[in-house]
């Protein structure tokens, strides 16, 4: 379980995150989508700490992980991340990618990584590149490889940044696929996206936000369907 | 034209004695500007201003005087201070190797930052501290960035070498010029001596694009 509570983020001057005060819980998938420089990414970041939030709390399950002392690798074992870029390590093998944090930050043996890195990359689809660098891969394999990755540390949320902004259109579902099937096994999902129509199929609940503040959220039917601001309704039909 | 070469043949083996004495301190002071340089890469890549700003005022006090200077304050100047008659290759070593160390850590902090952020976010995400990190996923990169510009650095270091004749080292350049003294012959020693320099980094360069063709095919 994801908590927030007057989550707030200021880079210099510019406050671009307000109060944000959110639950999202065990099992949940949630889409953030909004306009561009909305504080969708920012949102994101503060919840495995690649920012530092600058007020509020945030809880992951009983730990209130905005205290300045906790400790952040601590918590980033447990969040998965995907990026928009993929930013896999291209020194390294795919298998290598998907092995490396597991032994380094768990210290999982050898084997045993090797073996959950398989599983895992044949679930994503791609054994038969275990053995190629990432230059090789297209960029919807690449990002499967990437939340292979993620789920070798076997994490308990996954947040993914517009895991397919970067993907030519033909690349776009095969990645969607295997978010849908995470979806599916329960996974706590955080999902930031331009893609509505995965939005509206597969999130249980839309947060819509706009100039850092969460301007409406609710089920997915509701909001594409009638959405309660005008400023959603004005983003929904410049996107729709 | 008043040329003759035949009067250094006897003095031959004395001028490539040098070779020898060059190599030496060139890679002695390699090896520890790269000691140290790394050292200080990694202080001005930290984000605490209290290691950086050493480094970076080491930096550019080396980098912002003559390296000559360098050389006669080691060799002359701190002796004076300190009643200690300190050996040439010992002051060749230390104005080169702590010369060199501020252009290494140049080399190596900018190659650091030059690998793309978004390495340093994923490894981050994944819960990976900062050793390994830097270990097993940035070094690893930068050295991309790092090696064409060090083989530079070597080499610019090897001709600059020749500056430490001046405190009596007796390296290559400076038995150039015994010989000429001796034989009243300026042209022919420092020729002779001109063209295995020339040969030395003739060797290096080809050495550096060699690498640099190696780092290219394995991207
Ligand atoms: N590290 C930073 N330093 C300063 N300003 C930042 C930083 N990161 C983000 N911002 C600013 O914060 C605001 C929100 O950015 P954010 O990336 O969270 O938006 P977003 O909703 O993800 O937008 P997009 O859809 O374009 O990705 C923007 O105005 C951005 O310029
Ligand atoms: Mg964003």
């Amino acid at each position: 379980m994801i908590k927030t509570i007057e989550l707030s983020k200021t880079f210099g001057e510019n406050t671009v995150l307000k109060d944000i005060t959110t639950t999202i819980n065990q099992g949940e998938v949630v889409a953030v989508i909004g306009p561009s420089g909305s504080g969708k990414s920012t949102f994101l970041r503060c919840l495995n700490l690649l920012e530092n939030p600058s007020k509020g709390y945030i809880w992951i399950n009983e730990k209130e992980i905005s205290n300045p002392k906790i400790n952040k690798l601590d918590i980033r074992k447990n969040i998965g991340m995907v990026f928009q870029h993929f930013h896999l390590f291209p020194h390294m093998t795919v298998l290598e990618n998907v092995m490396y944090a597991p032994i380094k930050v768990k210290n999982t043996k050898k084997d045993l990584a090797e073996k959950i890195g398989k599983e895992l990359l044949a679930k994503v689809g791609l054994t038969d590149k275990i053995d190629a660098y990432p230059s090789r891969l297209s960029g919807g394999q690449k990002q499967r490889v990437a939340i292979a990755r993620a789920l070798a540390m076997d994490p308990e949320i996954m947040l993914f940044d517009e895991p397919t902004s970067a993907l030519d259109p033909e690349m776009v579902k095969e990645v969607l696929d295997v978010m849908k099937d995470l979806a599916q096994t329960g996974m706590t999902m955080v999902v930031v996206t331009h893609e509505m129509n995965f939005a509206r199929e597969v999130a249980d609940r839309i947060i819509f936000m706009d100039d850092g503040k969460i301007m409406e959220e609710g089920n997915p039917k509701e909001f594409f369907s009638n959405p309660n601001t005008k400023r959603a309704a004005d983003f929904l039909s410049k996107v729709l | 034209m008043n040329l003759d070469f035949s009067q250094i043949v006897p003095s031959i083996p004395f001028i490539l004695e040098g070779i020898g004495a060059t190599l030496k301190f060139v890679s002695v002071s390699i090896i520890f500007g790269l000691v140290l340089g790394t050292g200080l890469a990694l202080l001005k890549i930290s984000n605490k201003k209290w290691m950086k700003w050493p480094a970076d005022i080491y930096t550019s006090i080396f980098r912002g005087t003559p390296l000559i200077l360098q050389l006669m304050i080691i060799h002359f100047a701190i002796p004076q201070l300190f009643y200690y008659d300190i050996p040439v290759f010992l002051s060749a070593v230390l104005a080169f190797g702590l010369n060199s160390a501020a252009y290494v850590s140049e080399i190596i902090r900018a190659g650091i930052l030059a690998v793309d952020k978004g390495q340093v976010e994923a490894a981050e995400a994944l819960g990976v501290s900062y050793r390994p990190m830097m270990i097993n996923i940035i070094l690893p990169q930068a050295t991309k960035n790092i090696l064409p510009a060090m083989m530079n650095e070597f080499i610019t270091l090897t001709k600059e070498s020749a500056l430490v004749s001046t405190i009596g080292y007796m390296d290559l350049m400076r038995r150039a010029e015994i010989v000429g003294a001796q034989i009243y012959r300026n042209f022919e020693p420092l020729l002779f001596a001109g063209i295995i320099y020339w040969v030395m980094i003739f060797i290096l360069t080809n050495i550096g694009s060699w690498v640099e063709r190696r780092l290219r095919q394995s991207d």
